[in-house]
């Protein structure tokens, strides 16, 4: 499915009452099967924006749409979010289980579909563990797969790795990578970090600080299955240095407030 | 000219350690009650005014056999179940409503915090006038008693859910039912059993109270009956049991709490 975000913006009122303008007229789309990053520099409201796009933040004024056949077997977004957000009192497959709950499907297809993202996040095993008794890495796995067994259409990824120390990311991504080789999700993954975004993405969306507006559009031409050695290519470090051109004044900004 | 030294690092954080004691534990609690048990038998105390514990022991036994203690027993049990049921049952309820429905919590609180500060022993007496000298005023005086704290710490427990995982059902589906029932409820659990635990404590303290008026039996009835009787190795049983029920459920609670709560390590 396609998503359709028009003139977005967001604003809400700080401690004291006064209006802050998180969001300011956010146009862009994202085609069906495309990888977008949305990347800023902290507090540019790109979190703010998924929320939007998940239904979980109403936009002062603005859509989002999603164009597509829709599928009344299928969700439509799915969500994995930066800490995690397992129900500690759910085991691994409880937890995978439960957006299927939800959706009302009955108990041995259930069974079935966890299983079968068990098998696909690498899992197998843990099925009877609680979230406490898991590394951060085991437990965004189990993150991951409870929004693939809802089967979205849209996966939200909200700094999905940014918990996690730099090898365990690493692996992650090249793992979130294959997976998405295979199922050809519509992904829109919001991250801080820019190399993450050039060897992720199709293309990537930079916002500007508060109040958040696109900036660019940068499109990735690197070939893909995207692979380790892609890192030290011109096309990733021209696409980093770009990138980090347009939001190095931002983030210093940023770091001064 | 100076001469170098080698320092040793020694661990500084030794006095910080804390040990056990398992032995130590034993030996100080029977010591006491060794000590107890020489004070009586020297003779230095009439065993009026401080009975024996092998002579408690032995009056508490002779009482099992002969059946009047469990009688006692029986009689204060069902009070306490009926009311611990009724009132945390009715607790919990509150608590959730209050905590989850912004109407709910601007009707209920201010009543809460108006009513809870009222020592409940001062209600025995309306709750008689209202329900009569039987036992729904003893049920209900202990119902009350378990009511608050269950209902404030359920209402905290619900506030306290995390928002993240909130949002987190929600963007899976959950609507407002499931929303309560698969993260709110769970996420108060442990407040929960802590008003369980307060509510216990309350109970116990209720339960003899309302025994001391117009009642036949139960252990706060044994234990006034044997005081009139001067009776006091009679009177010591019937507060060993009341340790022993305290005991008791606190550990059967947590026994309870490790079986309702798994995800905690």
């Amino acid at each position: 499915m396609r998503v359709v975000v028009e003139a977005v913006s967001k604003t809400y009122a700080d401690r004291t009452g006064r209006p802050v303008s998180a969001l300011s007229a956010i146009d862009f789309t994202v085609d069906a099967e495309e990888f977008v990053a949305i990347l800023g520099p902290s507090g540019c409201g790109k979190s703010t924006l998924l929320n939007i796009i998940a239904g979980l933040l109403r936009p002062t004024s603005g859509n989002v749409f999603f164009e597509g056949v829709p599928s009344a077997a299928r969700s439509i977004t799915a969500t994995v979010f930066q800490e995690f957000a397992l129900f500690p009192w759910r085991t691994v497959q409880g937890n995978i289980e439960f957006g299927l709950e939800e959706a009302g499907v009955e108990k041995r297809e259930r069974r079935r579909r966890a299983h079968q993202h068990i098998e696909l996040m690498g899992l197998t095993g843990f099925e009877a563990r609680y979230p406490h008794q898991l590394s951060g890495g085991m437990r965004q796995r189990v993150g991951i797969a409870r929004a693939l067994a809802v089967e979205p259409a849209v996966l939200l990824m909200d700094e999905p790795f940014s918990a996690l120390d730099a090898q365990t990311r690493q692996l992650m991504q090249e793992e979130l990578l294959t997976i998405w080789e295979r199922t050809r999700k519509t992904i829109v993954y919001v991250t801080h970090n820019i190399h993450e975004a050039v060897y992720m993405a199709d293309r990537v969306i930079v916002l500007s600080r508060r109040p958040g507006r696109v900036l660019a559009e940068v499109p990735i031409e690197l070939k893909r299955p995207r692979v380790e050695a892609l890192l030290g290519e011109p096309a990733f470090t021209h696409a980093v240095e770009r990138i980090w051109g347009l939001i190095k004044r931002e983030a210093r900004e940023a770091l001064r407030e | 000219m100076s001469t170098t030294t080698r320092v040793p690092v020694e661990d500084r954080t030794r006095f910080l350690a804390r040990r056990e004691y398992r032995a130590l534990r034993v030996v100080a609690l029977v010591g006491l009650v060794m000590l107890w048990e020489a004070l009586a038998r020297a003779g230095w105390v009439p065993v009026l005014f401080l009975p024996s514990p092998v002579g408690v022991l032995r009056e508490g036994w002779d009482m099992v056999l002969s059946g009047e203690l469990l009688v006692h027993l029986a009689a204060s049990l069902k009070r306490l179940v009926l009311g611990f049921a009724i009132g945390g049952g009715l607790g919990i309820v509150v608590g959730v409503t209050v905590g989850f429905f912004s109407v709910a919590e601007a009707v209920g609180m201010p009543l809460i915090a108006a009513t809870f500060p009222i020592p409940k022993i001062a209600l025995l007496p309306l709750l008689i006038l209202w329900l009569g000298l039987g036992e729904p005023s003893k049920i209900a005086v202990i119902a009350l008693g378990v009511f608050f704290p269950m209902a404030i710490n359920t209402y905290t427990g619900v506030r306290q859910a995390d928002p993240l995982l909130i949002r987190a059902a929600v963007a899976f589906g959950a609507r407002r039912w499931s929303v309560i029932r698969k993260v709110i409820l769970p996420s108060a659990l442990p407040m929960i059993f802590a008003g369980l635990r307060l509510g216990a404590g309350t109970a116990l303290l209720l339960l003899v109270a309302a025994e001391m008026i117009a009642v036949e039996s139960g252990i706060g009835f044994l234990i006034l009956n044997a005081g009139n009787l001067m009776a006091t190795t009679q009177l010591m049983v019937g507060i060993v049991v009341l340790s022993l029920l305290g005991v008791l459920s606190h550990w059967g609670l947590g026994c309870l709490e490790r079986l309702a709560i798994p995800w905690q390590s």
